[in-house]
């Protein structure tokens, strides 16, 4: 496992009472990556995500962010980190700005005002600054936790159905400005998604989960291959019914 | 953009303080709480203060035991809205599904702690104060004139709300909202056992043990020393005091093991009931 991985996943277990909900997983993520990490409802991507992110700790097994081990050594790195979620949401009753300013704080960003200004300008919210959050459209909040969640330019960011309620084209250009940010910034994603078209042009690498397991795990191309499928919502669905493994049999 | 080498035992005031701003943010933008924080204590003290007077004028013990009630009541509503402020600040964050965010951000547990304590003591100033001036203008009790020993009794009964609303903060991160009520009700269990209206000695005997060993007991004794005696017990305040240390590492304590415990059931990103 190279020492240098901004995400290192090792044997993680996580059992809740006495259902496993991730058994046995172990991934490494390389630096400036961007990762799919594909599966259906409770296959165990929220878990491994909330795992990483040192909210949940593993029954066992072992799981390092840029060189930290979570959620033990947490502090020393989750300035660097950041995340957006689906399963939380900034304060609605605070402005767009307030929202940025308390965050901004609380990862001690240096010229916090510059920084607001400058996500406002790429993420298209200068008008919004100043609105408060909760009566902003649903696109919109979700733009805003995505500023949040790009306020300290982290270099691991984890992102869990980032463009879900944003319309076709919002959601392209949302997805425009992640590529580019991690481009620019060199920082590693770990993207958690259901939508296969943005899993296939942000991803250059997917991790398939089902109950818990790591069912496969390459590049979008080489799957596509592996499976003979033209899109990666075929391999989803071959995976996830279980006609993958015959499909590699039959082969 | 980072700072970076910190370490889990920094304590940050900056990040104290973009909590408290951020807890500013929300009471400045929104009426109807910053009204509920004068409310109660006013319709308390009003409801009280008349009660006193009819009994002031129909009894020579409570006539000449002037502003008893009153105090209890003001002092009662510095330990409940003390652990409400700080409880409803927690909420806040539940209620507005943001507590991940924390969780997840550089935020220490402490920092969150003095953030949420801060804020109780700015709440309740905002609801408290209007109510002293009030009982001033309407009943003639001046809780300012018990001096130095306000302060005293200010500090202990703060430190036990905190040591309370830290406490049940914690079950509610671990326990998710369906533990939501205890943040309302926990401190009428108090209410009864420290005596608030009435002398320990009012208790059963095998009752009095514990209300002793609860630190706003010794506050409410105490004032009644002050306002019915005139005498000033400081050993109840030190007692009250040591308690009060008690119970703050007690809180604090158990709301790690909590934080912990929610760690272990994954709970920190499920807040719902």
């Amino acid at each position: 496992m190279p020492a240098s991985a901004p995400i290192a996943i090792e044997r993680v277990v996580k059992i809740y009472k006495t259902i496993p909900a991730v058994d046995g997983i172990s991934f490494t993520l390389a630096p400036g990556s961007i990762t799919g990490l594909l599966g259906g409802n409770g296959a165990g991507k929220t878990t491994t995500i909330a795992m990483i992110m040192g909210l949940t700790t593993p029954t066992s097994g072992r799981v390092t962010v840029l060189g930290a081990e979570m959620p033990r050594q947490r502090y020393r790195v989750l300035h660097r980190m950041n995340f957006e979620s689906p399963y939380v949401e900034v304060p609605m009753r605070l402005t767009v700005r307030q929202n940025l300013t308390v965050f901004g704080k609380l990862y001690g960003v240096e010229d916090l005002r510059g920084r607001i200004a400058q996500l406002g300008e790429q993420l298209d919210l200068t008008e919004l600054l100043d609105r408060p959050t909760g009566r902003l459209s649903a696109g919109q909040k979700t733009r805003v936790s995505l500023a949040k969640s790009l306020i300290n330019s982290p270099d691991v960011l984890l992102l869990d159905e980032p463009t879900a309620s944003l319309d076709p084209d919002t959601a392209d250009w949302v997805r425009a400005h992640l590529e580019r940010y991690c481009r620019d910034r060199h920082s590693t994603v770990l993207l958690a998604s259901h939508n296969m078209t943005e899993v296939e042009r942000l991803c250059d690498r997917v991790i398939i989960m089902k109950r818990g397991h790591i069912e496969d795990d390459d590049t979008p191309a080489k799957l596509l291959a592996r499976y003979g499928r033209r899109t990666l919502e075929e391999v989803f669905l071959d995976v996830a019914r279980g006609s993958g493994e015959l499909r590699e049999a039959a082969q | 953009m980072n700072t970076h080498g910190q370490t889990a035992l920094t304590f940050s005031p900056r990040r104290v303080s973009a909590m408290m701003l951020r807890y500013w943010y929300l009471l400045r933008s929104s009426w109807p709480r910053l009204l509920d924080l004068v409310y109660w204590p006013t319709v308390q003290m009003v409801t009280w203060g008349f009660l006193q007077y009819y009994i002031a004028t129909n009894a020579g013990f409570f006539a000449r035991a002037g502003g008893t009630f009153i105090g209890a009541v003001l002092l009662w509503d510095i330990l409940f809205r003390g652990q409400l402020g700080f409880s409803i600040s927690f909420l806040e964050e539940m209620w507005s599904r943001n507590i991940g965010n924390l969780m997840m951000s550089p935020l220490r547990p402490l920092e969150f702690i003095m953030a949420l304590m801060v804020m109780s003591v700015v709440r309740l100033s905002i609801g408290a104060v209007p109510v002293t001036f009030l009982a001033i203008a309407f009943f003639g009790f001046n809780l300012y004139g018990l001096g130095l020993a306000l302060v005293a009794f200010f500090c202990n009964l703060m430190l036990t709300s905190w040591a309370i609303g830290i406490f049940v903060s914690g079950l509610i991160l671990r326990n998710g909202m369906g533990a939501e009520n205890f943040a309302w009700s926990i401190m009428f269990v108090f209410m009864p056992l420290t005596c608030v209206y009435y002398p320990v000695t009012t208790l059963p005997v095998w009752l009095q043990p514990v209300a002793w060993m609860l630190p706003p007991t010794y506050v409410f004794e105490g004032m009644r020393a002050l306002l019915i005696h005139k005498v000033f017990r400081p050993d109840l305040m030190v007692d009250a005091l040591a308690l009060n240390a008690l119970f703050l590492a007690f809180g604090v304590l158990a709301f790690l093991k909590l934080l912990q415990s929610a760690r272990r059931h994954g709970t920190l990103m499920q807040t719902g009931e």
